[in-house]
């Protein structure tokens, strides 16, 4: 029977709890704020002998994900968590851990890139990350930075996948701030991730196997790289379904987008992450003044659910996408870039804004989301719209 | 330690029919060092370079054990998190408590001495049980033999040009093989290929500690060194009669040579190991007597040091 016990914790420690559940064989582990806490949390269920996990206290984030990678390939569960500077130092690795077609976990704080150095929240570090081909989940809260986590190693682990997953949540919104949530118990937990069961393990010593060979000289990179893409297609379906099982044991439903409102929506902001749960707060407002709005929260950015995202919108008039990251000299910040590219095969299309916000940590205040609902709102009444990209709430 | 009857009727773990270039030292390096893991499985790991690109090129692979090439700079890290999932796995129940296994990484001077020394540093710091195998041959090869720290004194490489005003590299070699002993982890040794004795009797060392152990190979390049294919074992053997290349190895903190017929009497001339070789050729332009005289200075200096080091 599975149980869940209610509790008043930090994102971090969430995910740490959700890492010891899902018992990784190997654990690389390297200190970067606002990520931190979750090693450290992991390190105390080290060493009150909690998990079986071989814990390595590597000496930078690049040996963190090329370790991860040897440990994977071995034939090993494998988890680490980064951020920021930390992420864009395993750049070179985050390639090769999907190349290499390895189920790695790995937790990723959300927070900005230098320069200038900034510890606080938003998006550039996993946007940068956004094309290694690996499955990107962002979380809104605690509690969905828990239950990510272990859907993570099921779809990660699926014969039909085989690729890295990583689970975002914003740093110290979700890291670090008390939220409620609710916890399974560890055996419900074990029986959901089950065993993982390598195909081709380094450790099998009677059947060896070379990994990461040479495919230059007319070799098959080319190939490789298709069956890659297939295999982050195929994913949708058991983000799907492996989120329907969890569901049903658990009884919170995850949709690879979420929307609110969005039935008879006008006008709709599309967020990810914790700004999701403002954005909504705003939206309520405005329902109860009898303004239709919506919101549209995408939960799965790699593979990115295009016709989720399109069939949600296509019916408003206006769309603003929040963006909490540049992608500078595009037309607009990544997540624009994509709900912009799927609405392009639909006939009817809403006009689209985008705004770029709280980079570094800067204060996504309930009135900036007003300010947007309202500008929709006079684009919807056949304003011009407001300039195409917005630096909303920049001095 | 085996002997050579027993070493020949081992198998051996690198297939013939790679890819590297006649004389390649690389490959020879690999196979007696695996000689010296004995009969105990062992997985391999590789640095981007010239033995990685040679020996794997898909759907082949040279390596009758298991292998794994990531990246450049990492081979260290990347055996380790090997290494680890097998301490991982046998305390998970997974794989039996009584198995034996040995990990090995391999990797180039540039991956190892250069790009991959953080890597290496901290593998060799958590005390991983596993072998770091450079194989050295003063350059970054694969790329078309530019200078690395490993790259001697006087030497040319295509980014230590000689010309006017330059005459190959102006800077002395990095001590590798001492930074690796300053980690004070059970077992260092500097080896050549030349000697396949003493090599393989350090490989047999290395794999039989338990914790890390790093092994400094030199392995002549005949491409890069600008020598004839057939001369890598000679030009290999004058480094360590001319005592450019110490044989000598760190046990547990203690230094020890390992070759007495190299002294500080009866070595030889370094004219001896620069002539045979294109690389050094400008050294014996008139005009360059000074530096060649550098050269000599530069291997007395670090003959005498690990002299010291053994208290020979
Ligand atoms: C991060 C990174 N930088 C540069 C390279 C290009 N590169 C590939 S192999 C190589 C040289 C390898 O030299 P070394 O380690 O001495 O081995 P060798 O080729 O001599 O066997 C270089 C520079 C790379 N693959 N990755």
């Amino acid at each position: 029977m599975p149980t869940q016990k209610t509790l008043a914790v930090t994102g971090n420690v969430l995910v740490a709890e959700a890492m010891r559940q899902c018992a990784p064989d190997v654990m690389a582990a390297y200190p970067i704020t606002p990520q931190t806490t979750i090693v450290e949390e992991f390190a105390k269920f080290v060493a009150n002998g909690r998990v079986h996990t071989e814990y390595v206290t590597v000496e930078s984030e690049h040996s963190a994900m090329s370790s991860c990678v040897g440990a994977s390939a071995a034939g090993a569960r494998v988890m680490t968590a980064t951020s920021s500077q930390g992420l864009a130092l395993m750049w070179e690795e985050l390639f090769i851990a999907a190349g290499m077609r390895l189920p790695i976990v790995m937790a990723n704080a959300n927070r900005a890139l230098s320069a200038p150095i900034n510890i606080h929240c938003d998006h550039s570090d996993i946007m940068g990350a956004r094309d290694t081909g690996w499955i990107i989940l962002f979380a809104e809260n605690a509690q969905e930075a828990y239950d990510n986590t272990i859907m993570a190693v099921r779809i990660a682990e699926h014969p039909d996948v085989m690729l890295p997953v990583m689970t975002t949540l914003d740093g110290f919104i979700t890291t670090h701030s008390i939220d409620r949530a609710e916890i399974m118990d560890d055996d419900t937990v074990k029986e959901f991730v089950g065993e993982y069961v390598p195909e081709y393990a380094l450790l099998d010593t009677d059947h060896p196997v070379s990994h990461g060979n040479f495919a230059g000289l007319g070799g098959p990179y080319f190939e490789f790289k298709r069956s890659q893409r297939n295999a982050i297609d195929r994913s949708a379906e058991v983000i799907r379904d492996v989120a329907d099982e969890w569901t049903a044991i658990c009884g919170r439903p995850f949709g690879m987008v979420e929307g609110w409102g969005m039935e008879d929506a006008e006008i709709a902001i599309v967020a990810i992450g914790s700004t999701a749960g403002n954005v909504r707060a705003v939206a309520r407002e405005l329902r109860a003044q009898g303004v239709r709005v919506g919101v549209l929260k995408v939960r799965c950015f790699r593979p990115f659910p295009f016709a989720d995202v399109a069939d949600a919108l296509a019916g408003c008039k206006a769309v603003a996408v929040l963006d909490r990251a540049e992608s500078f000299g595009a037309e607009g910040g990544p997540l624009f870039l994509e709900v912009r590219s799927a609405l392009y095969d639909r006939t009817e299309r809403p006009a689209i804004v985008n705004y770029i916000y709280g980079l570094g940590g800067s204060d996504v205040k309930l009135d900036l989301l007003r300010r947007v609902y309202s500008d929709l709102s006079d684009v919807a009444d056949g304003a011009q719209v407001p300039g195409r990209l917005v630096y909303l709430g920049a001095r | 330690m085996a002997n050579i009857k027993e070493l020949s009727r081992r198998e051996d773990r690198l297939e013939g029919g790679h890819r590297l270039c006649a004389g390649c030292g690389a490959s020879i390096a690999v196979r007696q060092v695996l000689l010296g893991a004995g009969l105990t499985p062992v997985v391999a790991g590789c640095a981007t370079g010239c033995l990685e690109v040679s020996t794997t090129i898909y759907p082949y692979s040279s390596w009758k054990v298991p292998f794994i090439h990531n990246a450049f700079e990492n081979s260290a890290a990347t055996v380790s998190g090997v290494e680890s999932a097998f301490k991982g796995l046998q305390r998970a129940g997974k794989i039996p408590a009584d198995k034996k296994m040995k990990f090995v990484a391999f990797g180039g001077d540039g991956g190892t001495y250069d790009i991959g020394l953080q890597s290496l540093s901290g593998a060799m710091e958590r005390g991983h049980d596993m072998v770091y195998v450079c194989y050295d041959n003063g350059a970054y090869m694969n790329t078309g033999i530019q200078r690395s720290s490993a790259t001697p004194l006087g030497a040319w490489a295509t980014t230590a040009e000689v010309g006017k005003v330059g005459q190959g590299k102006p800077m002395r070699r990095k001590d590798l093989t001492s930074i690796m002993a300053a980690h004070h982890i059970p077992y260092v040794a500097q080896a050549s290929i030349s000697e396949w004795k003493d090599l393989t009797t350090k490989a047999e060392k290395a794999f039989a500690v338990k914790g890390p152990a790093f092994i400094n190979v030199f392995a002549p390049c005949p491409r890069g060194w600008r020598i004839p294919y057939d001369k890598t074992v000679e030009i290999a053997s004058l480094a360590v009669k001319t005592a450019f290349w110490p044989l000598f190895e760190v046990e547990d903190g203690v230094w020890k040579m390992t070759t007495k017929r190299v002294t500080s009497e009866n070595r030889l001339p370094i004219e001896e190991f620069l002539t045979p070789q294109g690389r050094f050729k400008h050294l014996f332009k008139p005009e360059n007597a000074e530096l060649l005289a550098a050269v000599q200075a530069e291997v007395d200096r670090n003959f005498a040091y690990v002299q010291g080091r053994c208290g020979a």
